[in-house]
Parts: structure tokens; sequence; C-alpha cells
């Protein structure tokens, strides 16, 4: 049985398509057909995270319309067959969507991958809402900052209220909290919500928690999920998660501060 | 540990409990109407309309609350009248 799962957060940049493109990555990394879909309508984004960018040619919104056939649109990555991108257009065709017409698209890729990742746009109008539509589980993407936090929380309603499995009363969405950008140091001293405030306030389950580091956009600048920077700490994180995600049981790391040295903390840092 | 405590070791950075305290509330308040009926704003938006045909009142004015105890339901009307700053309290039960 294929599984959606859509990668959302009500709030804008706060590192869905980079959890988008590193979680799909991974899944495929470890030998599951995996598609990831770019919901961002006229803000095509994850074409460059994955660095295929140049080799678009028909989207999302051309296959909606019948325009172009799937086959024809999806792109497959270029160091993993396991892995095929379906990007979004690039001219704003607010009226495209609809649940009919994303659902014809969602069944023909049930047929062909195990795992179909919805990279949410930020907000709550329509294209977040056809995004989380048809999920079966949900990453819901947080930073550990105030609005965020919110914005998060808006988005679980929606998932409970909005999707196709809350409307027709079915099992809920499987939702699994993803915190990234996160800074020990900064949360350690007070300055930052810390992992529990987070999770006490949303009342989900911790997936993965990824660092705010350099990496991940040098992975960016690069066309490379950051996941396969396995030198990077963000890299290794994202793989945690996948691996949690697929049911391996494995402890959270990159949580402690970084002890500062006399100097640093003497000089600041 | 309280925030005060909070405030004794980083006297301007530890904010983290003012945020925490913020959101607790106001997601709590935003939980209480995304459960609430439908009906609630055109109710308020409709008494509104029919009240300002009597009497000039402001849209804050007007207080619908929806309360649970149990199986029983209680919507509470308060409007406040400008004149006299007189109160009227009508309750109103419903299942
Ligand atoms: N762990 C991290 N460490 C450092 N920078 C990060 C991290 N995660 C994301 N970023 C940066 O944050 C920015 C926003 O990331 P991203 O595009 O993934 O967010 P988004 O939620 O998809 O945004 P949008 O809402 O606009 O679609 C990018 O510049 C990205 O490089
Ligand atoms: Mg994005």
């Amino acid at each position: 049985m294929s599984k959606v799962i859509v990668v959302t957060s009500g709030k804008g940049g706060v590192g869905k398509t980079t959890t988008s493109a590193s979680f799909a990555a991974g899944l495929a990394n470890r030998g599951h057909r995996t598609v990831v879909i770019d919901f961002d309508i006229g803000l095509r984004n994850l074409d460059l995270v994955m660095g295929c960018e140049r080799r678009v040619v028909y989207d999302f919104v051309n296959v909606i319309n019948d325009e172009a056939t799937l086959k024809q649109a999806l792109i497959r990555d270029k160091s993993d067959n396991n892995l095929h991108i379906l990007p979004a257009s690039q001219t704003r065709d607010k009226d495209a969507f609809t649940e009919e017409k994303v659902g014809k698209v969602i069944d023909e890729l049930r047929e062909d991958f195990d795992y179909i990742v919805c990279d949410s746009p930020a907000g709550i109008e329509k294209g977040a809402l056809m995004a989380l539509f048809y999920a079966d589980e949900a990453l819901i993407v947080t930073n550990p900052e105030i609005s965020s936090v919110r914005d998060s929380d808006r988005i679980l309603g929606m998932l409970s209220a909005k999707s196709q499995r809350a409307i027709q009363g079915e099992e809920p969405i499987k939702e699994h909290l993803v915190v990234t950008r996160y800074s020990p140091n900064r949360a350690e001293s007070g300055e930052m919500l810390s992992l529990d405030d987070i999770q006490e306030l949303l009342g989900i389950d911790l997936i993965g928690v990824i660092p705010e580091s350099e990496a991940v956009l040098q992975a960016s600048n690069s066309g490379v999920p950051v996941i396969r920077d396995e030198q990077s700490k963000s890299g290794q994180a994202y793989q945690d998660m996948v691996a949690r995600f697929l049911g391996e049981d494995i402890p959270m790391r990159f949580l402690e501060a970084e002890k500062k040295g006399f100097l640093k903390r003497f000089f600041g840092a | 540990m309280s925030i005060f405590d909070y405030f004794k070791r980083k006297p301007t950075k530890a904010t983290a409990a003012i945020a925490k305290e913020r959101l607790h509330i106001v997601m709590a308040h935003e939980h209480r109407v995304a459960n609430g009926p439908d009906y609630l704003p055109a109710l308020r938006r409709e008494l509104m309309e029919v009240i300002t045909k009597y009497v000039q009142i402001q849209r804050e004015d007007i207080k619908v609350n929806l309360e649970r105890h149990g199986d029983c339901e209680i919507l509470e009307l308060n409007i406040a009248l400008p004149e006299e700053g007189k109160e009227t309290k009508e309750k109103i039960a419903a299942r």
C-alpha cells in the first residue's frame, strides 16, 4: 500500500522544501520508490533544492489540465533511480487545483510509488489545503519560535478538520513533529523554546530535530538534498528521521549545547 | 522554576518561558473558537443588526460565549448598552 505524506507548517520559510527533498531522497535511498510533489504553484523551488531545474519540461498544472501525461512531467533524480520529482508550475493558476483533479493524479501515482511526498506551500489557503487533503501521514515542520508554533497548531487543526480522512470519518492522519533550525545553545540559555516546550504545546510526537546548520545552505546552493551530505549534522539528523519514520528506534542526536570554552564564554560568541 | 528565576540567571535573554506562556493562552483560545459551532459569528452579526435598530452599540459590546458543562451547553450573550453603562444579561441554555 502506498502512502501519501504531506510536509506542512503554516508559516513560510521554516524548512518544508528542505525537509521534503531530504525526506524523499532518504526514503528512495533505502530502496522505496518515492515521488516528491511541489504544491507551491507559482513559486516553484523544489526543483532548485533537488538540482533538476534545467530538466523541467512539464509541470503539475500541465498534468492536471491534461496538457501532459504524468510520465512526461515526472523527472527522475540524477543519482537515484527510485526518486522522482513532480515540479510546480511557475505561472499562477489558482483555479487549477480541485480536489477531484489532484485526487486523480495522486491515484495514478499510488500505482507506481511506495511514498508520495507533498511539499506544501506556506499559508492556509487552497494550495496548502490541496497538499494535505489526501495525506495519510504528516510531517509538521516547526521552528523553535513563537509564530511558527502557533501556525503549526493551526495546520494541525486543518488536518483534523479539512482532510479527506477527517471528512470521511476515517482513521485520522498520523502527525509527526519535525523541529528544524534548532539551536541547542539558545534553547539551553532559555532564549529559544525548548523541544519539551514545543512538544507540550503541540501535543504530537517528535520524529526529528534538525539543527541549524551551514550545510543546508551549501546543499541547496549545489542542488543536492542535504541528507546526502553525510558529514553534516543536519544530513545525519535527516537520516535518523527517515529511519524513525520507517519504524527504527533511534535516539535523538545533536540536542546538547556545545560547552563553550573559557575565552568564548568570556568574549561571547 | 518560575519566570523570575529565568530572569535572575540571564536578565535580558531568557524569554522562552514568556513565549510558552503566551502560546498556551492564545492556542487555548483559538481551539475554543475552532471547536465552536459555525453559527456563532453569524448569530453575533444578526444580533448586532437587530439591536442597532433600537440602540447604538459597537461590535465589541456584544459578547457571545459558548460553554460546556458536561452534557449541557450554555450559550451566554452579554450585551453592554451604551447609555448608563447598563448591562443586559441573557442566558439561553441549549442542549
Ligand atoms: N536546518 C537548517 N539550518 C539552516 N538553514 C536552514 C535549515 N533549514 C532550512 N534552512 C534555510 O531556510 C530557508 C527556508 O527553507 P525552505 O525553503 O526549506 O523553507 P520552506 O518552509 O519550504 O519555505 P516556503 O514557505 O517559502 O516554501 C532556506 O534558505 C534554507 O536554506
Ligand atoms: Mg517551500
